[in-house]
């Protein structure tokens, strides 16, 4: 995601263009690009979908089975999200375990949705001390033209939306091979969405590109969800080596309202409809 | 003794292959790509390269070498597959790279590595044929040079019916004598096998009839990968 050699010349042509207010491929700086989802991409998992931003394409899938829950929360569903950046998606990424990179993806796009209250675990007790839904989430990345983390956030989300629950067979505590038309239990309400800022030069700019990506200074990731018509920070995490100033927060602050506001609904339609 | 398995569940022919879509250029990063479906099985295959090949000892001075890499996404099938390298995965992108490398031409290209991704969408038997139709078509995208194409596809038996492109319900038909499951990659000018795996039970008779039957399939499916590769889709337009 980061180690994406760019040459000095191009770094400060994007710089200078970013600065006024422009970007390379005619976007403005907080202009995401068309988002297009796919549904039903795997007739055998609780929900698949295809979800691309630009050239960015990440697939993501959700499968449910049984397991003991945690000693600690004994009538609690638990919940994993794993992203493999497969090197399919970019000359960046090598093959085996998943690489810090993949890692940390994964960990912020799980804490967005863990914290936000979206999936109501309570409900994903069979029975109390023995056997909860496990939630599994998995995101591949296909093609990365930059913003990774909001393609596969976004498309954790749509998934998780669209999951169906399994047929649970009670007498012999197994899952079929079959869904019911019941969802996954979800506080719709309680949805956030991670939207990700760069600073490129000294702007703060949106949904950034391969490019752009790799010359930024630093990336706020933000889950927003709504709070009576308000927007509401549920996770951030900075990333790369750069320093946020005051200003700068306020810029990001202000287009994590502006761009909430445009995009909430867009995210809840693709979701739920 | 009459077969107990002479309709199938789908209602094929025994020699017809499950409806194909073949898509060539969908990823646009990647040197070459392409898709291959047939009913429930999709792969995606992607290719890299030629380009330098670290770690440096792996090089070799007369020709590059081909890697191929297979792996299945968790949600593709019924139960959750872990994410990362298995020991099944491996052995079959080993195996698809033997059946690749019969192939293609590397001698151009010393010292570097041409690499092929094959990931399975969703999956209902024959991904690792699927993945091969795949490849070759995503090979042949990027340029690479090849001296004919490889055409892949699953024969099988069920109880004493042979049969092509076989599902996961063929797959696992447990009546009679069971299930086998031949898959097999055919190159497209010499008709020469490039990949063979066998599990199941079959007579020495029917395994040349199984082949000849698969043989024919390829000629099929051959027409579905060429066309693909004529009329490139062009960037992320899959």
């Amino acid at each position: 995601m980061s180690n994406f050699i760019i040459p000095n010349l191009q770094r400060e042509k994007i710089e200078d263009c970013v600065n006024e207010g422009k970007r390379l491929d005619g976007r403005k700086i907080d202009e995401y690009r068309e988002i297009i989802v796919e549904n039903g991409v795997s007739p055998s998992a609780s929900s698949a979908v295809k979800v691309k931003l630009g050239k960015t394409e990440v697939y993501a899938g959700v499968h449910l089975a049984t397991a003991v829950p945690y000693p600690d929360s004994p009538d609690q569903g638990t919940f994993m999200t794993s992203a493999e950046l497969h090197p399919m998606a970019s000359q960046q990424f090598d093959i085996g375990r998943p690489g810090i990179n993949a890692v940390e993806l994964a960990r912020v796009i799980d804490r967005g949705i863990r914290e936000s209250g979206f999936i109501d675990f309570s409900k994903l007790c069979i029975k109390e001390g023995e056997r909860v839904w496990q939630v599994f989430v998995d995101i591949i990345a296909i093609n990365d033209d930059g913003n990774l983390l909001d393609v596969a956030g976004l498309a954790a989300l749509i998934a998780l939306g669209r999951a169906r629950m399994p047929v649970y067979n009670e007498e012999e505590g197994k899952t079929e091979h079959e869904f019911s038309e019941n969802p996954i239990p979800l506080n719709k309400e309680a949805m956030s969405f991670n939207m990700t800022f760069h600073k490129v030069g000294d702007t703060i700019v949106a949904d950034v590109d391969k490019e752009e990506e790799a010359v930024s200074k630093f990336r706020l990731s933000i889950a927003v969800g709504d709070n009576n018509g308000q927007p509401r920070i549920t996770a951030m995490q900075k990333g790369k080596a750069g320093t946020i100033n005051a200003d700068d927060m306020q810029n990001i602050l202000k287009l994590v309202e502006d761009k909430w506001a445009e995009l909430f609904p867009k995210v809840k339609e693709y979701a739920f409809k | 003794m009459a077969s107990l398995y002479e309709k199938r569940f789908d209602g094929r022919a025994v020699g017809e292959v499950r409806p194909m879509i073949a898509k060539v250029g969908i990823v646009p990063s990647a040197d070459g790509s392409a898709s291959f479906e047939t009913g429930g099985t999709k792969a995606i295959a992607v290719v890299r390269g030629p380009r330098t090949l670290h770690p440096q000892h792996m090089q070799n001075a007369q020709t590059g070498i081909l890697r191929v890499s297979y792996g299945m996404m968790p949600f593709s099938v019924w139960d959750r597959i872990r994410p990362g390298p298995s020991r099944r995965s491996e052995e079959i992108g080993k195996v698809c790279e033997w059946a690749l490398d019969s192939v293609v031409d590397l001698s151009g290209f010393p010292n570097t590595v041409v690499d092929v991704f094959i990931q399975i969408p969703k999956a209902d038997a024959g991904t690792r044929v699927a993945g091969l139709n795949a490849a070759a078509m995503a090979l042949a995208h990027a340029g690479i040079p090849m001296k004919e194409m490889i055409t892949a596809i699953a024969v099988g038996k069920a109880d004493k019916t042979l049969l092509v492109d076989v599902d996961k319900a063929e797959e696992d038909f447990h009546d009679g004598e069971g299930a086998t499951d031949i898959p097999l990659a055919i190159t497209s000018r010499g008709k020469e096998i490039s990949l063979l795996q066998l599990d199941g039970k079959i007579s020495p008779a029917e395994l040349s009839e199984a082949i000849e039957m698969g043989k024919k399939a390829c000629d099929d499916i051959l027409k579905v990968q060429m066309d693909a590769l004529k009329n490139v889709t062009g960037e992320n337009n899959e």
